[in-house]
């Protein structure tokens, strides 16, 4: 009995122990001949899974992709595996450059300036040029970090106007002739109110998309430089200019051009509401062409630059790498994960990935095999810009406070005068603690 | 020999003591530890500030304390309106009913449902551009037209909103648990009181409300603690904290981990959190006692 129950004590001291190893090992679940992939894109996984299956076929290696969904959840797992040592072979980092260049410094991701550049830069060559900036950091750059390439992009997005055609139309304005000015864009407003139907709608109530639309039009009005300025603390955020930017929500709100229910909603509603001819305009990236094509393949639309509030400068879109995965550094199969992303990121793999998901590819080699409504969030491309690329970073304090402030704005509790004053304050104080 | 009896007892209860150590002892001192530092949860780096964070929380960030005023609210409303829903109808399943089973599974279907599922079907519910709006259709065929609006979108009704959707969504926890309170009661007691003439409101009053202050304190403490730590519904009511309106101090504490990258600022938000919650349960509880003893 006393034996049973010292081999039984001794069974569980080892099961104990090796449950012990097991959380503290890194990629142990990696076989010699396997590569493990994180990713949050519930869309693209059978896709994902396809390719898997053909590189497995032609390299005798396998891919194995797991989903974890929603992005929030995915984002949450790989910050616990970061600390844990226990990240997969290849994963996303979602979140600002900020995040990017935390995992960096941390010894998680891999530089891949070497592979990129390697056969006179093949690899480097075959990407647009604004999607790879988002993976790299250039000389001096303000977070630390030694220049390079250090993830890749695996698509391409912008996030931009859309408008129904058919609804335009419905209004009395010529479909092939969208609102070029934002007076224009505004102007809609009436038509809209006198035919009750609703305007613009987006994701605005999970904030972000409020930060792109408004930088969209500080781009427009003051310019780069001076949005850049601001950034830096060399321009105060009460600058005419800025409250100028401020305003324009306010006159869309007077104007009526906005949805009912806009500050609050979610950019899944507005998705639903734009794909069944519900609402006239949409804020939404290049990911909806998937979205609207599984909600309504029939919806008459097209993808437009937001309509420009001033002659001074271009208007800006946020654009870029839309996804990207990045190779974990410390993973005993790390050269096997390059491989596989080369593969992966080649002119057939992206163009079957743009066809099956309707996302804009990020290998420029394949534009010529996509949809025509993708071909249009792609020409825009040249308008793109994102923050990522900016070199500096705008606090997270500071971007709160706008956020909410353009959506207190909607509701008519703020004036874009109080708002320019309030973040000001927060971001002389975040200023201040930066000096300290 | 007894020293080797001993060890082995130990190494019997070993694989308990390590798992509970590892998943919960070990998170909470480390979360304890990261509240002192100015860390982004992923740099190597961590830089030692002592009460900072704690300084910062209670005397410079007012969004921290707004979300405390409206995580308050809506406990009000679940304490009020969500209790006083479940009681009510845990006494009518006691009684001798047609289909009570029925009402009880129910009533009691709610709870069971994903926060975020119940967040977007109410918001289907009563948005009047993507939904059924079907609050303010009733509001205007009853002829009270001028109350019909945005009700999640205007900042004056956005957080009752929410707040008695949240009750809607909670009240079968309380309603099952006084259900179960009110069975444990006697029958012969009511029957006594029958006897000795008691009519209906006193045999409530003083055999009902005194022999249920035991469910009820249990009741309102998994209220304030289940209401308080609210978030997902309120996501997938107005997609966060709305300009303001509906931020709740969990929403606070993701903003500064995922949104500002403030690691050990969410710890110290957390903590802070923690204690105000055991705060409240300790009063809540001291409370109860006095009352009982009355």
């Amino acid at each position: 009995m006393r034996n049973t129950g010292s081999a039984l004590a001794g069974g569980l001291m080892v099961l104990a122990v090796m449950a012990l190893a097991g959380c503290s090992s890194e990629n142990s679940g990696a076989s010699k001949r396997s590569v493990s992939v994180w990713h949050w894109m519930t869309d693209r996984q059978p896709a994902f899974e396809e390719l898997a299956n053909k590189y497995e076929a032609q390299t005798g290696v396998k891919v194995n992709f797991e989903l974890y969904a929603p992005s929030d959840a995915y984002s949450q797992k790989v910050r616990a595996a970061a600390q844990g040592m226990n990240l997969p072979d290849i994963f996303g980092v979602l979140g600002e450059k900020r995040d990017f260049s935390s995992f960096i410094k941390a010894g998680h991701i891999l530089d891949l300036t070497s592979s990129m550049d390697a056969n006179n830069a093949s690899w480097r060559r075959s990407f647009f040029e604004k999607a790879l900036a988002v993976d790299e950091f250039a000389p001096e750059n303000s977070y630390g970090i030694q220049p390079g390439v250090y993830g890749v992009p695996i698509d391409i997005m912008t996030i931009q106007m859309l408008y129904n055609k058919d609804i335009y139309k419905q209004l009395g304005f010529d479909p092939e002739k969208p609102p070029q000015t934002f007076e224009d864009f505004v102007a809609v407003g009436a038509q809209l109110k006198k035919a009750n139907m609703q305007g613009l709608v987006s994701g605005w109530g999970e904030v972000w998309m409020i930060d792109c639309f408004a930088n969209n039009y500080a781009f427009n009005i003051m310019g780069k430089d001076k949005v850049l300025a601001t950034i830096r603390g060399e321009v105060p955020y009460n600058d005419p200019e800025w409250v100028k930017v401020f305003g324009l929500f306010q006159q869309m709100q007077e104007k009526g051009v906005l949805a009912t229910g806009l500050v609050t909603m979610v950019n899944k509603t507005a998705e639903q509401l734009f794909a069944n001819g519900k609402a006239l305009f949409a804020f939404n990236g290049s990911w909806c062409v998937n979205v609207y094509k599984g909600m309504n393949p029939g919806l008459n639309y097209a993808a437009i630059l937001p309509p420009k509030a001033s002659d001074n400068f271009p208007i800006a879109i946020w654009g870029g790498a839309g996804s990207s995965f990045m190779v974990n550094a410390r993973s005993a199969q790390k050269d096997e994960a390059v491989k596989f992303l080369q593969w992966f990121t080649a002119q057939d793999q992206q163009a079957f990935l743009s066809v099956a998901t309707n996302n804009l590819p990020a290998n420029k080699e394949c534009l010529s095999q996509i949809p025509p409504i993708l071909a249009q969030f792609a020409k825009s491309m040249d308008y793109a810009t994102h923050p990522n690329v900016w070199g500096i970073s705008e606090s997270p304090a500071v971007i709160e406070t706008l956020d909410k402030g353009l959506q207190s704005i909607m509701i008519g509790e703020m004036t874009p005068e109080k708002l320019a004053d309030e973040v000001q304050k927060v971001k002389a104080r975040e200023l201040a603690k930066q000096k300290r | 020999m007894r020293l080797r009896d001993t060890l082995e007892n130990y190494l019997f209860v070993l694989p308990a003591v390590a798992i509970f150590t590892i998943f919960y002892i070990l998170p909470f001192i480390w979360v304890f530890q990261f509240s002192f530092f100015d860390w982004d949860g992923i740099s190597p780096a961590k830089v030692f500030i002592g009460f900072d964070n704690f300084k910062e929380i209670l005397f410079q960030d007012p969004s921290w304390w707004r979300s405390m005023v409206n995580v308050s609210w809506i406990t009000f409303i679940a304490l009020t309106f969500q209790n006083a829903l479940a009681f009510m109808l845990a006494l009518a399943c006691d009684r001798e009913m047609k289909m009570k089973n029925f009402y009880r599974v129910i009533f009691f279907i709610p709870p069971v449902l994903s926060e975020m599922v119940v967040g977007m079907v109410w918001s289907f519910i009563i948005s009047d551009v993507s939904g059924a709006n079907i609050i303010n259709r009733f509001l205007i065929s009853i002829g009270l037209g001028q109350f019909a609006h945005n009700w999640l979108s205007d900042p004056n009704t956005a957080l009752t909103t929410v707040a008695v959707i949240h009750s809607w969504k909670g009240f079968g926890w309380g309603f099952l648990l006084f259900l179960a309170g009110l069975q444990t009661i006697p029958r012969e007691l009511y029957e006594a009181a029958r006897v000795d003439g008691a009519n209906a409101w006193e045999q409530f009053k003083n055999i009902t409300i005194p022999l249920m202050i035991p469910v009820a304190t249990m009741v309102v403490i998994l209220t304030i603690l289940g209401t308080m730590q609210s978030f997902v519904l309120i996501r997938g009511l107005v997609g966060g904290e709305f300009a303001g309106h509906t931020s709740v101090p969990v929403l606070r504490i993701l903003a500064s981990m995922q949104g500002s990258s403030r690691f050990g600022y969410a710890c110290s938000q957390g903590i802070t959190f923690g204690v105000l919650l055991v705060t409240i349960s300790f009063i809540q509880n001291k409370v109860s006692q006095k009352v009982r003893q009355a």
